[in-house]
C-alpha cells in the first residue's frame, strides 16, 4: 500500500515554511489574522460551536472533545482560566517540544482565540522545568506580539484583554496531570485533585478553568480559518484531524511525524519512520502511547491510530509517542525500567502506587540481576491487580502496564530468565 | 537579601498572579534563588518563604518535591543523561559509563573539582536524539562516544 500523503501541515507547519517561529514569518503567512477575526467577528459560542463541530478532540492523551470541555464552563463564575499543559513527560513524547520551538506563534494565537471563546482574561503556559530554553523562548514571543498589539490589552479594538504567562514546572511527570498542574501553578507539591469537579467548573484557585494540551491549542487558528469541515477531511469520523506523533527507539527514522489520523501502525513504522533500523533485528514490541500504554506486538500492526482503535485493542494512542523496540531488547529490562519511571514519578500521595511501584521495581530488579525466585512472576501480576483501580489518579495504574504486558506476550521469556537462575 | 537585590524582578514575577495567590509565585521564586545561591539550603529557603508569608516548612516540602530544585551542593555543570525507555535501548547506558569513567564518579556524584555533576534523569522529551543528554538544561543531542570529549572540554 502506498504511504498516504497529508494533504498539509495542521499543527507543524514549521516543516512547511521556513522560519514560521519568526513573527514576521508568521505574519506573511496569514497569522494573527484568525485571532482578529474570531474577536471582531464571532461570538464566544460561534467559535465554541465551530471546534465542536471540527470533532477536535484532546491531544494531550484522553482525547476528550474540547468544544464540549469548553461549553462546560460556567459563564456566571469569574474569573476563568486558560492553562496551557506543556509539561510534556510522557517517556516516549516529544512534539509539544517541536510546536513550542518550532511554531510557537500558532500556540500562541490559539491560545489567544481560545481564551476568548471561554471568556478568560490570563492564560498560564505551564511548562515542565527542562525546556529551560523553551521557556525563555515562549517569553520572548509573548514579548513580540505584545509589542505589536496580539496579546494585551484591548485586542483589535474590541476591549478584549487578555495575558499570557510562562510558568516553569521544576521536574516532575505528575504536574502533568491537570489538577496536579492546577497544584504545582499555585505553588504546592503536585498532588492530584479529586475529580470530580473538574477543572472547567473548579480549577484555577477554584475558579472555572480550560486546562488544554500545546498541540490540541495549536489546531484551533487553522480550524477557525478553514473550518470544520476542512478539518474533518483529516483523519477519521471519531478521531477527526492530524496527530503530531512522535516515534523512538529501533526505527531507521525517528522523529516527530504529523500523520492524518486513521493511518495503521504497520504504514506509520514503515512507510513513514523508514522500518526498523537494523535488518538482523526484527520488531519485539511497541510501547504505543507512552510508558503508560499497554504494549502491542507484531500482530496488532494493522490497527488504525485512532483512539477509539487503540482503546478498543486494550491500549491507546495516548499522547502520541510510539516507541519501537527490536529484539535486541530484553523484555525483563524494559518492564524494569518502565517501572522505575514510575516509581521515581510517583506523587506519594496514595499507598496502592507509593508502596506498589516500589515493590514491582524490586522484583523486576531481582529478576534483571539475576536473582528472580520462583513464583515471582505470579507475585509481579499479584501487586499489579492489587494497583489496578486502586489508586489514587491514572499514574499508579499506568505502572501496572508494563507487568501485564510482559506477562501477556513474553511469558516464556519471563520464565526463562528466572528458570536460568536455579 | 534576595528581595532588596532584584526588587524588580521579583515584583514582575508578584505581578503575574492576583493579589491574593502569592503563593504561586513560589516555583519562579525558588529558580532566581536558586540561581543567585546556586542551590537553596535552609537560609535561601527561609528568605524565599518570607517574601510570600509561607511556613518554612511549606517551602521545604516543595523543595524536595521537585527533582530540579537542589539541596545539596552540585558542580557548575549539572549532566543530566535520559536514562528511560527507549534511550536506555540507544546508547544511554554506554553514555553514562563512558561519563563516569571520564570523570571518576558515579552517577549522583559531583567530581572533585566541582565542576561537573552527573546524574541519570527520567524522558526528557528528545527521545529520537538519543543518547541525549542536558547540560544545566541546555540540550546535547545525540551524544555519540567520539563526540564526548569534545563536548566536556568545552563545558568544563
Ligand atoms: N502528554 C503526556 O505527556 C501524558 C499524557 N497522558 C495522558 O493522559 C490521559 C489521562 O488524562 P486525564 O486528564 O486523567 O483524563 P480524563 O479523561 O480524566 O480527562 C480528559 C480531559 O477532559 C476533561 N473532562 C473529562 N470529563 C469531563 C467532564 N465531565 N466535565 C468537564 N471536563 C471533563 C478533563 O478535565 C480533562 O481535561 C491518558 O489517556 C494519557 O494518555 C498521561 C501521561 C503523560
Ligand atoms: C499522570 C498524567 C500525566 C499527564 N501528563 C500530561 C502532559 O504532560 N501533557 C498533557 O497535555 N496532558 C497530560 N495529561 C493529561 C491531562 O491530565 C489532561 O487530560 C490534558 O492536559 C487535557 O488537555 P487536552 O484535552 O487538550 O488533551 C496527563 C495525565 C496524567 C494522568
Ligand atoms: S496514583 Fe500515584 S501519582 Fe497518582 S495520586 Fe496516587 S501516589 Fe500520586
Ligand atoms: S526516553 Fe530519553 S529523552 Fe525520552
Amino acid at each position: 500500500m502506498p504511504k498516504t500523503e497529508l494533504k498539509e501541515y495542521i499543527v507543524m507547519r514549521n516543516r512547511e515554511i521556513e522560519n514560521i517561529r519568526d513573527l514576521d514569518v508568521y505574519l506573511a503567512s496569514g497569522g494573527y489574522a484568525m485571532a482578529k477575526q474570531a474577536l471582531t467577528s464571532m461570538t464566544p459560542a460561534a467559535i465554541i460551536d465551530e471546534v465542536k463541530k471540527s470533532g477536535l478532540r484532546g491531544r494531550g492523551g484522553a482525547g476528550f472533545p474540547t468544544g464540549v470541555k469548553w461549553s462546560f464552563v460556567p459563564k456566571e463564575l469569574n474569573p476563568k482560566y486558560l492553562v496551557v499543559n506543556a509539561d510534556e513527560s510522557e517517556p516516549g513524547t516529544f512534539n509539544n517540544h517541536e510546536i513550542i520551538d518550532e511554531n510557537p506563534h500558532q500556540l500562541l494565537e490559539g491560545i489567544v482565540i481560545s481564551a476568548f471563546a471561554i471568556g478568560a482574561n490570563v492564560a498560564y503556559i505551564y511548562i515542565r522545568g527542562e525546556f529551560a530554553y523553551g521557556a525563555r523562548f515562549l517569553e520572548q514571543k509573548i514579548a513580540e506580539a505584545r509589542a505589536r498589539g496580539l496579546i494585551g490589552k484591548n485586542l483589535f479594538g474590541t476591549g478584549y484583554d487578555v495575558e499570557i504567562y510562562v510558568h516553569r514546572g521544576a521536574g516532575a511527570y505528575i504536574c502533568g496531570e491537570e489538577t496536579a498542574l492546577l497544584e504545582s501553578l499555585e505553588g504546592k507539591i503536585g498532588q492530584p485533585r479529586l475529580k470530580p469537579p473538574f477543572p472547567a467548573v473548579a480549577g484555577l484557585y477554584a475558579k472555572p478553568t480550560v486546562v488544554n494540551n500545546v498541540e490540541t491549542l495549536t489546531n484551533v487558528p487553522r480550524i477557525i480559518e478553514k473550518g470544520a469541515d476542512w478539518f474533518r477531511s483529516f483523519g477519521t469520523e471519531k478521531s477527526p484531524g492530524t496527530k503530531a506523533v512522535s516515534i523512538s527507539g529501533h526505527v531507521k527514522k525517528p522523529g516527530n511525524y504529523e500523520i492524518p489520523l486513521g493511518i495503521t501502525i504497520r504504514e506509520f513504522i514503515f512507510d513513514w519512520a523508514g522500518g526498523m533500523r537494523d535488518p538482523n533485528l526484527p520488531l519485539k514490541f511497541i510501547i504505543p502511547g507512552g510508558a503508560s500504554s499497554n504494549w502491542l506486538t507484531e500482530q496488532h500492526l494493522d490497527l488504525p491510530m485512532t483512539w477509539d482503535d487503540m482503546a478498543a485493542a486494550g491500549t491507546m494512542l495516548g499522547s502520541g509517542a510510539m516507541v519501537v523496540l527490536d529484539t535486541s531488547v530484553p523484555v525483563v529490562r524494559a518492564a524494569l525500567k518502565v517501572d522505575e519511571f514510575f516509581k521515581h514519578e510517583s506523587c506519594g500521595k496514595c499507598s496502592p502506587c507509593r508502596e506498589g511501584t516500589h515493590f514491582l521495581v524490586k522484583v523486576w530488579e531481582r529478576i534483571d540481576e539475576g536473582h528472580g525466585r520462583v513464583g515471582d512472576i505470579e507475585l509481579l501480576a499479584d501487586v499489579g491487580k492489587q494497583m489496578l483501580g486502586k489508586c489514587f489518579c491514572p499514574l499508579g495504574d499506568s505502572s501496572v502496564s508494563a507487568v501485564n504486558s510482559a506477562i501477556k506476550f513474553f511469558r516464556p521469556e519471563l520464565d526463562a530468565a528466572i528458570d536460568a537462575q536455579h | 537579601m534576595l528581595y532588596e537585590q532584584h526588587k524588580a524582578e521579583i515584583d514582575e514575577i508578584l505581578a503575574r498572579y492576583p493579589v491574593d495567590r502569592k503563593r504561586s509565585a513560589l516555583l519562579p521564586l525558588l529558580y532566581l534563588a536558586q540561581d543567585v545561591y546556586g542551590r537553596l539550603d535552609r537560609d535561601s529557603i527561609r528568605e524565599v518563604a518570607e517574601i510570600l508569608d509561607l511556613p518554612y516548612t511549606d517551602v521545604f516540602e516543595v523543595v524536595g518535591f521537585y527533582t530540579l530544585f537542589y539541596n545539596e551542593e552540585v558542580g557548575k555543570v549539572v549532566l543530566d543523561v535520559c536514562d528511560d525507555v527507549p534511550c536506555c535501548f540507544c546508547g544511554a547506558e554506554e553514555l553514562v559509563a563512558d561519563l563516569e569513567n571520564r570523570l571518576g564518579i558515579k552517577a549522583g556524584e559531583t567530581t572533585k573539582d566541582k565542576v561537573f555533576t552527573l546524574r541519570r534523569v527520567k524522558c526528557i522529551a528528545a527521545c529520537d536524539q538519543a543518547p541525549v543528554l542536558q547540560a544545566n538544561l541546555e540540550f546535547h543531542n545525540r551524544v555519540l562516544p567520539d563526540k564526548v570529549e569534545a563536548m566536556l572540554a568545552k563545558l568544563r
